[in-house]
């Protein structure tokens, strides 16, 4: 048989129909619904007399917008308030399963799809939201639509898509210690660019990604729509499939055997062609700070700013010179040397549970520095808060200095109460360090959780592996 | 959807590679459970000089004199002119709204972000992708004392730009779907026999994905 890559593979067994110019109708099985993106949808399936093809493949949770803070006084600001609402009634009147703000499985859409194992090996998975690509660490083919095929998705259970360009991106030997799958997906995008994987489907492969743990892969595949590509994926392994076991979602009895069977075809084929292949040696990478307003403004904490009067391209100089003045810094700083105001633990890339014992472990005993003026732990979902109050974590947090809160996206994106002011520079394990996104004028700095947890405690940057 | 007509439209230059969804309509009026009344602001954070919130009355907010949107030369412009990688970031559907109910109809640019190209083509814009150095020239020429006006004609996949006639491709089911106005799900649920067919399938084939 022709060797297939996983991508293939998981194409081919989602094709309804192909129309002779390549235009498939693909079949979507998991559908994951927020307040932001969803409300229009809902509104124009009304409009149009449609209902939802299959309620059972839709899981909705409110999160951009919900407070981490004082939720039994609900939501004060009255728009974000209508919006969570709005979800609410759009799930009653449908029939689709929602995990409200006062249920301990809420939490931010892409960690509690695959913590209730709603999110299966080999599915499709759409959400509208961009960072759907998470879900591709348990072997999905998964993506961030528009409200417009949010309301697609609703009414007929499939989408209008053409076959992307399949991209390897092979992460040979072994990571350093503090070198986690933030800091290898941060050093891909500063390899390939924000627009690097435009076009294509991201197989992330190699010894450094098998090594990592199902949330790490999360990590990893979450910003693989900062490189440019929609959907980025690793193989499947007996970890997803230990990952996925026992989960509220997933199959149990003969369903579970069988399931298993299929999920262990999961993979690329030997001999199967990619169109476009990238190989990083894992031993060389360092940790990584962003020190612009573009996730591929990276760089080792070890160096510098970069000077954009050593860059050739002017289009490119223009925009590090913007970057650096709307971030405050002078080119050649060294990393180390950058003070910081706020730190922010949380978020789709790095919420999770073990997220949180990374940070906890470098914040034991210590306390955050006195130019920080804030520090904020946000758990990923009810249920990762809970686990992490079980093994104590929320009392290191707290002892140290740091506010421990409800789950949501947080200051990621600052729709909520948490946000940065003018000026202020941020530590941050969020994935995107865009102007204003964490706050009008707000500055950002993308890190892993144990990086950001050693700047809070330091005050500054530290090389993790130092400590 | 409307139909996508041919028309003749003043050009806005936006000098900046890597515009990503964040700046095009700030998270703040993400709230909305509307599709309409992005407009006035699309661009909000380098657009005015104060900080905008939902609900504010955006005529009486301070101008930033030197935003392009803010220029003389380009009131009424339908066109916008950018640079790589357009629309990167979030998949916000509020981005192509925004720009829509603003006035753009068409955007060219060297490339785009995936999911933003997408999502024009379900609200009547069209994303033109053109060569580096073609959109070069176009600064170039829009950067003049009035305003650089193109007639484009989507039927015939042309630009006229004065004498110049440039050429793009666009993928011919995104063509046809928007030259005829055509609505994606009532396209779909013409398949619906054969969505069904697949449906009972799989429930054969992975009948845990049908619980």
């Amino acid at each position: 048989m022709h060797p297939k890559t996983l991508y293939d593979k998981l194409w081919d067994d989602h094709v309804v129909r192909t129309d002779e110019d390549g235009t498939a109708l693909l079949y979507i099985d998991r559908h994951l619904v927020h307040e932001v993106t969803s409300p229009q949808a809902f509104e124009g399936l009304r409009l149009a007399g449609r209902k939802p093809r299959r309620v059972d493949a839709n899981l909705a949770t409110p999160d951009h917008n919900v407070p981490t803070t004082n939720r039994d006084q609900g939501i004060t600001d009255p728009v974000s308030r209508l919006q969570v609402e709005t979800l609410g009634e759009n799930c009653v009147d449908f029939g689709i399963t929602e995990f409200s703000m006062d249920d301990i499985r809420q939490g931010i859409v892409h960690v509690i799809g695959p913590e209730q194992g709603a999110v299966l090996p080999g599915m499709t998975v759409v959400c509208g939201d961009s960072h759907t690509s998470t879900h591709g660490a348990l072997g999905t083919l998964a993506f961030g639509i528009g409200t417009s095929e949010v309301e697609h998705v609703l009414a007929t259970q499939c989408l209008i898509q053409k076959k992307s360009r399949s991209m390897l991106i092979e992460v040979d030997g072994k990571a350093a210690v503090g070198v986690t799958a933030k800091d290898i997906i941060l050093a891909i995008i500063g390899e390939i660019g924000t627009a690097g994987g435009t076009g294509y489907a991201i197989e992330f492969a190699g010894e450094a990604i098998r090594d990592l743990s199902v949330e790490g892969r999360m990590t990893l595949c979450n910003m693989a729509i900062e490189a440019g590509a929609r959907a980025g994926f690793v193989a499947v392994d007996d970890k997803t499939i230990d990952y996925v076991k026992g989960r509220p979602f997933a199959p149990g009895g003969d369903q579970w055997q069988q399931a298993i069977e299929y999920w262990k075809t999961l993979h690329t084929d030997e001999g199967a062609v990619f169109d476009k292949l990238v190989r990083i040696d894992a031993a060389v990478l360092v940790p990584q700070v962003t020190w612009g307003t573009s996730p591929e403004m990276v760089v080792g904490v070890d160096t510098s700013v970069p000077d954009p009067d050593n860059i050739d391209d002017p289009v490119k100089a223009d925009g590090m010179r913007r970057a650096l003045d709307y971030m405050g810094l002078e080119a050649n700083t060294p990393i180390t040397e950058i003070a910081l105001d706020k730190v922010f633990i949380g978020s789709c890339t790095n919420s999770r549970i073990e997220d949180l014992r990374a940070a906890a472990a470098v914040v034991k005993g210590h306390s955050i520095a006195d130019n920080i003026m804030l520090a904020l732990v946000v758990p990923g979902s009810g249920l990762v808060k809970q686990q992490a109050e079980e093994e104590g974590l929320d009392a290191i947090f707290i002892d140290a200095g740091f506010e421990w809160r409800e789950p949501g996206c947080s200051m990621c994106l600052a729709m909520n109460a948490d946000r940065l002011e003018a000026g202020e520079r941020c530590a941050s394990t969020s994935n995107r360090n865009f102007e204003g996104r964490q706050g009008q004028g707000g500055r950002t700095h993308l890190v892993s959780p144990a990086m950001a947890a050693a700047a809070a405690i330091n005050g500054r940057f530290v090389d993790i592996r130092e400590l | 959807m409307e139909k996508f007509t041919p028309f003749s439209g003043a050009v806005c230059p936006l000098d900046r590679a890597n515009v990503d969804t964040d700046a095009i309509i700030p998270k703040q009026f993400l709230k909305s459970i509307k599709r309409s009344g992005f407009g006035p602001n699309l661009f909000d954070e380098w657009r005015y000089l104060d900080h905008g919130e939902p609900g504010m009355d955006n005529s009486k907010r301070q101008l930033n004199p030197d935003f392009v949107l803010n220029d003389a030369r380009y009131q009424g412009a339908s066109i916008l002119l950018a640079r790589e990688n357009f629309g990167c970031g979030s998949s916000r559907e509020h981005a192509p709204w925004a720009l829509a109910d603003y006035g753009f109809r068409v955007i060219i640019a060297p490339s785009y972000a995936d999911i933003f190209y997408n999502n024009c083509f379900k609200n009547s814009i069209l994303p033109i992708v053109l060569d580096a150095e073609v959109v070069d020239g176009l600064f170039n020429k829009a950067a003049g004392d009035t305003a650089l006006h193109i007639d484009v004609d989507l039927d015939q996949q042309q630009l006229r730009v004065g004498d110049e006639v440039i050429g793009f491709e666009v993928d011919p089911f995104r063509r046809h779907c928007l030259l005829e106005g055509l609505d994606d799900i009532g396209l779909t649920l013409q398949h619906v026999d054969a969505i069904q067919a697949y449906e009972e399938r799989r429930r054969t084939e992975a009948p845990w994905l049908f619980v």
